[in-house]
């Protein structure tokens, strides 16, 4: 086992998928020479060459738009969107067109392409380069959605996704990018399956992206105060695994969902609404809630850090599920 | 081109655009019977020679994608009308088993990449296309067909700019109709002169005259030529829409003397005129094409009518790729939520 960062394996996954496979093509804003905002691409432009790591104008649509055209005839291309927040001027690429194609054509063409974006806060970005959006994507059908947490998933969802015949949403967090982990080279779990984390027999928080960190460090302060929470990672939201979660809840009886998107219509909604569905038998308290307050991201770190949930929150919100 | 060959190439076009003209009246037929699926039928009436002439001037090979009022480019491309029409009519014999309809028709085998219902919708698909010929069908060209609603459309202009920058085998075209929807072309757009957007960009770019088929033709083996170097390519059909904007639209913001004016252009009688007049054949020989057309659509349009509903079942496939994942019925949710046995 080799330790690597969320960035390098990122790029491990797609270098090793464009090795693979001649039809992935790489395009987007600074993907080439610069090697990518966030630097996932570095390199790639050297080994691949011009044809296949392509910088494009600031022309969001028309990055989907001609992601979408490859798709459909051949390539198989890795549109990057620099900041989620711009996927707003790329929305009709997205969801009425590569979202729907295979539907609208009685399953003829398929749009075999990954859309990969990162989001969240954590670098004072402010309302336009901070915001979570997965919850719009979520919404729509015909788009799968991956949100990885770890190096290895960074790595295998990344490569699983390049198999797909269909558009994947692959969604990274600006905070996880340096940081480092064992890169497992085995396969991980299945594409839809959500993994457990840690295990818990007295609550379950339920999870995915950076906020499965804050949850793991809040589960073993919430330990040493005799409170054992169990928690998942849920690694896509379409599909989304919710065997997986009710099962945890059909042993723990309380349910917590913590999101870093914000809270109304969002995906806590939804996974909340399925546990109530799903393990309503087995619920012992209202399933809560902890996501991103409904608000822009506001610039000032200390307002950036209260506008979303934190780990103090996970613990006291964790408490109080749990009466004490 | 010899006088012969000029004249068969003249018979084949003039059986095309009545092949268009007759399928769209049978279409809008369908539509007053009630036959066809949802109320949004665009009739491409008054602008066949643009479907045509452009599609006589591409190849087998060479992907497209065209706008809502796209019947005529799609059946100039070689399509079934039966098909077509059964998809009009949402039902399972149609090109896309009575999924997408008018507005979303689509054949990977004829390199239909799709009709759109959102203006400009499928341009920037031509880029992607084109990107894919570049790097592995050198020779294949992608056409974008829309109207000038669409000149009105940013997409548009990311669209033209990046296939000049790669250099990509793309060619715009532009079916100028006057109208997008009840609005005039010069109510909508602060300049009329197209072909200096495209320019500007560093497009080739053309006008042409919709009621002539052979210049639409020649225009466009002209501009493919250089696309398929890497030269993209603009071209501006002026024709005008005999009809309303959908079929129930009956236009009442144009008068009648401008409609009447509007539909002299006609590349029908304009052709017909000129295959009389050449001597290729006689009044009696076009009618007779006209009487076989009539045939064929007829029998397109009792397909139509008859062919079975898509099953229910259906409605769920299609939506991702079967072997990965479907949606689960809402139904269903509710019954194993209640603990009930499904249905």
């Amino acid at each position: 086992m080799t330790e690597t960062t969320y960035r390098e394996a990122l790029r491990q996954a797609l270098t090793d998928s464009m090795r693979r496979d001649p039809s992935i093509v790489i395009l987007g804003e600074e993907v080439g020479k610069y090697g990518g905002a966030y630097g996932v691409t570095k390199g790639m432009l050297e080994e691949f060459g011009e044809a296949r790591v392509r910088d494009t104008p600031i022309s969001e649509e028309v990055i989907v738009g001609t992601a979408v055209g490859a798709a459909m005839t051949g390539l198989r291309p890795v549109a990057e969107l620099m900041y989620v927040d711009f996927v707003t001027l790329a929305m009709d690429q997205l969801v009425n067109q590569a979202a729907k194609i295979r539907y609208m054509f009685g399953g003829q063409i398929g749009v075999p392409m990954v859309l990969r974006s990162q989001g969240g806060t954590g670098r004072s970005g402010a309302a336009q380069h901070s915001q979570s959006l997965e919850a719009w994507m979520m919404h729509t059908p015909g788009l799968h959605l991956a949100m990885p947490s770890t190096v290895t998933d960074a790595y295998h969802l990344l490569m699983h996704a390049l198999t797909l015949h269909d558009p994947v949403v692959f969604l990274e967090h600006k905070g996880l990018y340096t940081m480092k982990g064992e890169l497992k080279p085995e396969r991980a779990l299945p594409w839809g399956k959500a993994e457990v984390r840690r295990k818990g027999g007295d609550c379950t928080l339920v999870s995915y992206s950076r906020m499965v960190h804050f949850c793991l460090d809040a589960a073993d302060s919430l330990s040493k105060e005799g409170i054992e929470a169990e928690v998942i990672d849920l690694r896509t939201l379409h599909p989304l695994d919710m065997d997986t979660v009710s099962e945890s809840v059909s042993r723990t009886g309380k349910a917590m969902v913590v999101t870093e998107d914000c809270l109304t219509a969002g995906v806590s909604a939804e996974i909340s609404a399925r546990i109530m569905e799903e393990a309503f038998d087995f619920l012992e308290e209202p399933v809560l809630r902890l996501s991103g307050e409904d608000i822009p991201i506001p610039v000032s770190p200390e307002l950036e850090k209260g506008s979303v949930p934190s780990v103090d929150r996970i613990i006291s919100t964790a408490k109080m599920l749990m009466r004490r | 081109m010899t006088d012969q060959q000029e004249k068969q190439q003249a018979l084949r076009f003039f059986r095309q655009l009545v092949r268009v003209r007759i399928f769209e009246e049978r279409v809008s037929e369908l539509f007053v019977q009630g036959g066809t699926a949802g109320s949004m039928l665009h009739l491409s009436i008054g602008e066949e020679a643009g479907a045509v002439g452009v599609m006589g001037a591409m190849r087998e090979g060479d992907g497209f994608t065209t706008h809502h009022r796209g019947h005529g480019i799609f059946l100039a491309r070689g399509a079934d009308p039966k098909k077509m029409m059964a998809e009009i009519a949402g039902k399972s014999t149609g090109y896309c088993r009575g999924k997408g309809g008018s507005m979303h028709i689509a054949d990977r085998g004829l390199g239909h990449l799709g009709a759109n219902a959102i203006v400009g919708g499928g341009i920037s698909h031509v880029v992607g296309a084109g990107l894919t010929y570049q790097m592995k069908h050198h020779g294949n060209a992608a056409v974008a067909f829309f109207g000038d609603g669409a000149m009105q459309q940013g997409v548009l202009y990311e669209s033209m700019n990046l296939s000049a920058l790669w250099k990509l085998p793309v060619m715009f075209v532009c079916v100028n109709n006057e109208y997008g929807m009840g609005t005039r072309l010069d109510h909508a757009s602060a300049s009329l002169e197209f072909e200096k957007r495209a320019e500007t960009f560093g497009l080739l770019a053309a006008e042409v005259d919709g009621i002539d088929v052979f210049e639409v033709y020649n225009q466009s083996k002209n501009l493919l030529e250089d696309v398929r170097k890497g030269n993209p390519a603009f071209l501006k059909v002026n024709s005008y829409r005999f009809h309303g904007h959908a079929r129930m639209d009956k236009s009442p913001y144009r008068d009648q003397q401008e409609e009447e004016e509007g539909r002299k252009k006609d590349a029908i009688a304009f052709l017909r005129d000129r295959i009389v007049k050449s001597g290729w054949y006689q009044e009696t020989e076009c009618d007779a094409i006209v009487e076989e057309v009539k045939q064929e659509m007829d029998e397109a349009l009792n397909h139509a009518r008859n062919a079975a509903d898509p099953g229910a079942d259906e409605m769920y496939e299609d939506v991702f790729d079967p072997q990965t994942t479907k949606p689960f019925p809402v139904d269903s949710r509710i019954r194993e939520s209640l603990h009930l046995p499904q249905a």
